[in-house]
């Protein structure tokens, strides 16, 4: 019995041990392979197609956005296989003519769930038994941080979906991961200006905060900007994610003496901490003599949809909006409102963009290989996707376009008009350096 | 005194929904002895049933405008609902505002008849299983009514504003003495309100009918009250009715405080069952106690002057609270002997 114990425990031993060699040498097989032959790399298409992966969540709390995501990145392959439809005609590169290098788009989905853990499970199947060649898509920040992670680390790029964090191109950039959607740190930039010129200099402001990666860099970003217009911050007070009911949040804003109050929330936690702050009267309260202001930083129309009338008046920022008037928005708008019968949102417009920035990347470099597609799209300059002029920045792999400041529309035409855009802020006022947020891209990795 | 004031108010409008929820738990486990963890998609179907009216209600025509146009450049087919043209706008307006509190009468038979297919369909069948049997498939119905939901109703929370005449906030502050800024939503007195009257209504059913003596003679020992020849099982069915539309109308009113959405009982669900057994399993009483108590002590933890002390306090107290509970009272506070102990 004592002999048969020993012998499991070693080996036990020996096999944990070369499971540990293997699983530590792994990485230097796919590098070892990938440097003998420098076309190789991870997923390489060899049949007359290729997949991209689209991770969204089709179940939870934002099962919604990612309805709308799966449909713009279909209608982006449609486009892209035709060779154009939608906002491929008014795109400024016209590199692609139907198919990518000559391979039809396929695709495969995965259910991120929105959670960290179920993303990176649908990213990694779809990477290794799909062969997906490119994962795209998400709907949160701490989501799209993890499975840009994993990217890195499979060999395959990732196309960044619906995540405004400062972190995603910030301190937990990757070579491999890049994102059109703003951030945090343009929203303030956008938004301070606005909300100067809409209520003063002289304000209080009291945070409520999601607690979180976003919630947190959201708050410094909307702080820092608001304070540098001289406004003073009353309280930043943490939620918990999911918290339902925000009352016991909320009635301390009462006597707090401010007179702004700032939700640093998003999804479900906004609609319910708007409603509670609406339903406790103070969009109609005056505080120092002035007005009450609540302020919802980012913005989704899907989600205001949830917020009804509680909304209006309301100022936050948005990537991108159905009703903007240039040619891009507009085709795009034609093309999915005629596929199905409404607009898209936000979040189908950056997937959109996403799917055709990567395909246009491949054709202009002649290859899926993720270093030569990365360097296809660093400082890529481009037009007519909906945003004006944008730039795909080198050093951090972020986009820089003007950002909308919009506002609960007072008398909105139908229920998809629940938003106005009140201002379009140029980039080069949101621009700032790349190390501001930290970071670093490291290496491509090919796989 | 104003910030702790308000707290309390807060306490006792959160209690009130745990209290609604945890009372239908307990009669269903005190008359059936089935552990529920579908009883919070019970509070999410009575809240669907306020949002079903109003979609009732704004059941509509499309009329091709002439002047306006829709997002795609196209005439816009306006919806027009047919109880403006049946009825006209005032009455048509005046039914939309009072869809909440009128879908009560929606939820009524709605819930009741759920709740009675839920127990004569399913639950009767696990009686004598064990409780981890009874977690399971409870808990496997929760899930599926809320895809059902959320197949029909889409995945976002859907506003169900409250009437108009109890829109805003009372100025609560000026009827106690106590500053302006004491201000508190009429809906979340309204709903305070309205829960202490259920509670009462299940109370006084439950003491002064003969229905509701034989039910508590049940609750005390099943089998000598069948043995006098009374129906006991066919009661407790219609507890389990009961409970559904204690739920029921609990989620349907709860509505203009918090948008509705599928997910909206599994939020209710865990806490609930933290109130439930705090108050001791089995105990109507204790479960009304627990809610009202952990409510306030929840709201209280909140507070920005408490959380500077304890920072994340606000996330556990509940927790905390059921810890030492039961580490001094294990049978929660007005837990009966034998419930639940083998």
């Amino acid at each position: 019995m004592s002999d048969q114990k020993q012998l499991t425990r070693r080996r036990l031993l020996k096999t944990s041990a070369a499971a540990a060699t293997a699983a530590t040498a792994a990485p230097y097989f796919f590098t070892r392979g990938a440097l003998a032959d420098s076309h190789a790399y991870r997923n390489a298409p060899t049949g007359d197609s290729v997949t991209f992966g689209f991770n969204v969540p089709q179940t939870g709390a934002y099962s919604e956005e990612g309805k709308d995501e799966l449909r713009a990145y279909e209608l982006a392959v449609e486009h892209i296989n035709a060779g154009g439809g939608g906002m491929l005609d008014t795109f400024s590169s016209k590199a692609l003519k139907g198919g990518v290098n000559g391979k039809k788009v396929k695709f495969v989905t995965g259910d991120t769930q929105t959670k960290s853990d179920a993303a990176r499970a649908s990213a990694k199947r779809m990477i290794e038994n799909d062969g997906a060649i490119m994962i795209t898509g998400g709907s949160s920040s701490g989501v799209a941080i993890a499975v840009q992670g994993l990217c890195q680390e499979a060999g395959v790029i990732f196309m960044a979906g619906l995540t405004h964090s400062n972190d995603t191109t910030g301190k937990d950039k990757r070579a491999n991961g890049f994102r059109h959607f703003f951030n945090t740190e343009m929203t303030g930039a956008a938004l301070g200006p606005v909300l100067k010129n809409a209520f003063g200099s002289d304000r209080r402001a009291y945070h409520l905060t999601a607690d979180y990666t976003w919630g947190w860099s959201q708050e410094g970003s909307i702080k820092k900007y608001t304070e540098q217009l001289g406004w003073q911050t009353a309280a930043a007070v943490r939620t918990p994610l999911g918290a339902g009911d925000f009352s016991q949040y909320i009635t301390p804003v009462l006597n707090s003496g401010a007179d702004v109050l700032v939700l640093n929330h998003y999804g479900k936690d906004m609609v319910n901490s708007l409603t509670n702050a609406v339903q406790f009267g103070l969009r109609d309260k005056q505080v120092n003599g002035k007005d009450f202001a609540i302020v919802v930083p980012l913005y989704s129309r899907l989600m205001a949809q949830g917020a009804g009338e509680n909304v209006k008046g309301i100022f936050g920022s948005t990537n991108w909006h159905w009703s903007l008037a240039d040619e891009g928005s507009k085709a795009f708008v034609k093309s999915f409102g005629e596929k199905y019968g409404f607009p898209p949102s936000q979040a189908a417009h950056t997937t959109y963009c996403q799917a055709i920035l990567y395909a246009d990347a491949c054709q202009r470099a002649g290859t899926f290989k993720p270093s030569e597609v990365g360097k296809s799209l660093e400082g890529f300059k481009f037009d007519g996707l909906g945003n004006g002029p944008t730039e795909y920045r080198a050093d951090d792999h972020q986009c820089f376009k003007d950002v909308l400041v919009v506002k609960g529309k007072e008398n909105p035409s139908s229920k998809f008009d629940v938003l106005e855009v009140v201002e379009v802020t140029p980039r080069a006022k949101v621009e700032y350096p790349a190390s501001l947020l930290g970071g670093e891209l490291g290496p491509y990795n090919n796989g | 005194m104003d910030g702790l004031f308000l707290q309390i108010l807060n306490g006792l409008d959160k209690g009130g929904a745990y209290a609604l929820i945890a009372l239908g738990l307990t009669l269903v486990f005190g008359t059936l002895g089935v552990v529920n963890f579908a009883h919070g998609a019970l509070f999410m179907l009575g809240a669907f049933c306020a949002v079903a009216l109003q979609r009732i209600f704004a059941t509509s025509y499309q009329a091709v405008s002439e002047t306006k146009k829709d997002f795609l450049g196209n005439p816009l087919k306006e919806d027009v609902p047919y109880i403006q043209d049946w009825f006209g706008p005032d009455v048509a307006a005046f039914l939309m505002d009072w869809s909440v509190p009128m879908s009560i009468l929606l939820a009524v038979p709605v819930m009741a008849l759920i709740g009675v297919i839920m127990e004569r369909g399913l639950i009767k069948h696990f009686y004598n299983r064990p409780h981890a049997d009874q977690i399971l498939v409870t808990f496997g119905l929760a899930i599926v009514v809320q895809e059902i939901i959320k197949h029909y109703f889409g995945a976002n929370p859907i506003p169900q504003p409250a009437p108009d005449i109890v829109a805003g906030a009372a100025n609560v502050g000026a009827w106690v003495g106590l500053g302006e800024n004491v201000v508190y939503p009429w809906w979340r007195l309204v709903y305070f309100g309205f829960s202490a009257a259920v509670i009462f209504g299940v109370f006084a059913f439950l003491q002064f009918t003969n229905f509701g003596m034989v039910v508590r003679a049940g609750m005390q020992d099943r089998e000598m009250v069948s043995m006098l020849g009374i129906n006991i099982q066919r009661r407790f069915t219609i507890v389990f009715g009961l409970a559904a539309v204690v739920a029921g109308v609990a989620g349907a009113m709860y509505t203009p405080t918090l948008p509705p959405d599928y997910h909206i009982g599994m939020d209710f669900l865990v806490l609930s069952f933290v109130v439930v057994v705090v108050g001791g399993m089995g105990s109507l009483g204790g479960a009304v106690l627990a809610g009202f108590l952990l409510g306030v002590l929840q709201s209280f933890a909140s507070m920005n002057e408490v959380k500077s002390i304890l920072p994340g306090i606000d996330q556990i107290i509940v927790y905390l609270i059921a810890v030492i509970v039961l580490l001094t009272l294990p049978r929660g506070l007005l837990g009966r002997k034998g419930v639940m102990e083998e």
